[in-house]
């Protein structure tokens, strides 16, 4: 019997040992569903400690509920707002920064595959794909042997005569935006490339030879054949960054943050750490850290809707 | 063919490029040169900054020195222990999850990829996920590091992708010889996917062995603390460990000399380098594989 009426065979068993076959099928998935529930989901739950006054060792069920209070007291006098309006700035002037440098990884991916040496080219992709998989405690260990007082930059400095006095790099609270930036390219910019040049590598090379018979010098070609290519990807990669336009992430800015820089670099996630484990307002904290989540929420379905209505496709 | 007229304004751009990117090379493996030249050089000559190309008087006693700090073998053993343990379950979930989420006649399907899926974009908070792990009594326990890393959905979008990307027909002559669901799994779709979970492997173990945050937020006892926490620590506290070990390698031997005297740096930066150095070891055995799924994974998004 040929394989394909065997197979016709098969789909005509009576539905029920089909159903049971689906069922049995989500059964296998089912325990892995579970860790989701539980590590995913459940934590959702602790939201209502931004209704209580939750002071710990006191558990939830005797503590006062008490409403909005924690999200009025945010903006209950000057002092508070003007803090929580500084966090704000910096949240917007950080990944702000980012928004306006998110066409870097592309230009780096355009150029990087412009380069005929393949040896050459291959290095520079390893090199500098590399920082990105270094954590961050790493990249400030490495930072602080290069820009701190007694640093390799500060020694070489001193050395040719330049300085008198050790400049204090990680200690300056100007320009922090500036330097997280800086850090977050050196680490992130060559992996960000890799899913342009794989774009780049998809683009059908019967383009390339329509354009080198028309006689199109290189900044043509890349205009007129790589640029449009790659735009789908960024769309896509620009719609993600502004959904996580608040979710700067708490690591890198836990580990560069000290005293002096405290004010500058205080972005929303680890304003919610700072006010739970620093000042010990857990219930302010779930507060703050609920209405950032809600307004992520409501940033991806926008920039996804926005998606279904330029594009015809979500990206979610 | 990808070649075009080269005119002078090419060329110029040609050199400007190759410049650029040496240049932003150079930034990026810097760092690394010099902290590693930094702990085999005269600790005196580098607590004072002065070591940046070339090491001066080589010795390798940092190396030997910085193990005598209590607890960084408890530190490695973790960190290891995580590594291993969590990649190895949660590229085995991703792989059974990524292949069951391709069978469409899986009952709610859609429902289930989605529930999987949407908890990328959104997140409790630290305090809600602090509290929901010491409930279920996971603060200082090792398990920590595990249980919530198993389901990953960036895997398994990424496996689920790759599966959909080989021929139907393999699983369907399969089932139709009497393989059920599991033989199906392990016999044809495993082997298969080794191009996909050796990436996922990959970004499995970085992640567990970067992860700072959760014993930042979970574990007070010493004995659980990963590097990257100590490493953390060390960055904060080195002056006093390093007159610790000093103290310990004056009892034993009277020829310390300022040379390989432990500096707060010399200790600071030998623990980096031990810590990056798993990294650095494998990233070129890696390096080849991530392009190759990243690419795969590309596909579709």
């Amino acid at each position: 019997m040929p394989k394909s009426l065997k197979g016709d065979a098969v789909h005509m068993k009576n539905s029920s040992s089909l159903k049971r076959l689906s069922v049995r099928k989500f059964l296998y998935i089912l325990p892995f569903m579970i860790l989701l529930g539980i590590f995913a989901y459940y934590p959702l739950y602790g939201w209502v400690y931004a209704f209580f006054d939750y002071k710990p060792p006191i558990p939830l069920s005797r503590s006062e509920f008490v409403g909005f209070k924690w999200f009025h007291s945010l903006v209950e006098n000057q002092v508070k707002i003007d803090q929580l309006l500084q966090v704000i700035k910096n949240t917007f002037g950080m990944s702000g920064m980012t928004l306006l440098f998110s066409w870097l990884p592309m230009i780096f991916a355009i150029f990087l595959t412009e380069i005929k040496a393949v040896r050459f080219r291959k290095f520079i992709q390893t090199v500098t794909t590399l920082p990105n998989f270094i954590s961050w405690v790493l990249v400030y260990s490495l930072a602080f042997s290069m820009f701190s007082s007694e640093g390799i930059i500060n020694g070489l400095l001193n050395e040719l005569g330049w300085i008198d006095s050790p400049i204090l790099f990680l200690q300056k609270s100007d320009h922090v935006w500036l330097t997280m930036w800086m850090w977050t390219t050196w680490k992130a910019l060559g992996w960000s490339a890799i899913l342009y040049i794989a774009a780049i590598m998809g683009i059908d090379d019967s383009l390339y030879e329509a354009a080198h018979v028309d006689g199109a010098t290189r900044m043509q070609v890349i205009r007129h054949v790589v640029l449009p290519s790659m735009l789908p990807t960024y769309f896509v990669l620009l719609m993600l960054q502004i959904a996580s336009f608040l979710n700067n992430g708490l690591e890198q800015y836990f580990v560069f943050q000290n005293a002096f820089n405290k004010e500058h670099i205080q972005v929303l996630d680890l304003y919610v750490y700072n006010l739970a484990m620093g000042g010990g307002s857990y219930s302010v904290s779930v507060a703050v850290s609920m209405l950032k989540s809600l307004i992520s929420v409501v940033l991806l379905f926008s920039v996804n809707g926005l998606s279904k209505l330029t594009r015809g496709e979500s990206i979610v | 063919m990808r070649t075009y007229r080269l005119g002078t304004t090419d060329k110029l751009i040609s050199v400007l490029v190759y410049t650029l990117f040496s240049l932003f090379a150079l930034v990026c493996l810097f760092p690394f040169y010099t902290i590693i030249i930094n702990t085999i050089s005269a600790n005196d000559i580098s607590a004072r900054g002065d070591v940046s190309f070339f090491p001066k008087h080589i010795h390798f006693q940092n190396y030997v020195d910085v193990f005598k700090i209590p607890g960084l073998w408890d530190a490695a053993l973790i960190s290891l222990g995580r590594t291993v343990i969590g990649t190895t379950l949660t590229v085995g979930a991703s792989a059974f999850l990524g292949f069951m989420f391709s069978q469409e006649d899986m009952w709610k399907r859609k429902f289930w990829y989605r529930f999987t899926v949407i908890t990328m974009f959104f997140n409790a908070g630290i305090i809600p996920w602090y509290l929901t792990m010491r409930s279920l009594h996971l603060t200082n326990n090792f398990l920590a590091y595990i249980l919530p890393t198993i389901v990953a959905p960036f895997f398994i979008i990424l496996v689920k992708t790759f599966v959909e990307s080989t021929p139907k027909e393999l699983q369907q002559a399969a089932s139709i010889d009497g393989a059920g669901t599991m033989t199906v799994f392990f016999r044809i779709m495993l082997p298969i996917c080794k191009p996909i979970l050796a990436t996922v492997a990959i970004f499995a173990a970085v992640d567990q062995w970067n992860s700072f945050q959760d014993t930042l937020l979970l574990m007070t006892d010493s004995k659980l603390y990963s590097l990257q926490f100590i490493l953390y620590n060390y960055i904060n506290q080195a002056s006093s460990l390093s007159t610790m070990v000093n103290l310990q390698n004056a009892g034993s031997t009277a020829l310390t000399s300022l040379a390989t005297k432990q500096t707060t740096t010399s200790i600071r930066m030998t623990v980096t380098v031990i810590v990056v150095a798993p990294i650095l070891l494998i990233y070129p055995i890696f390096q080849r594989f991530f392009v190759k799924g990243i690419m795969i994974g590309a596909v579709k998004g």
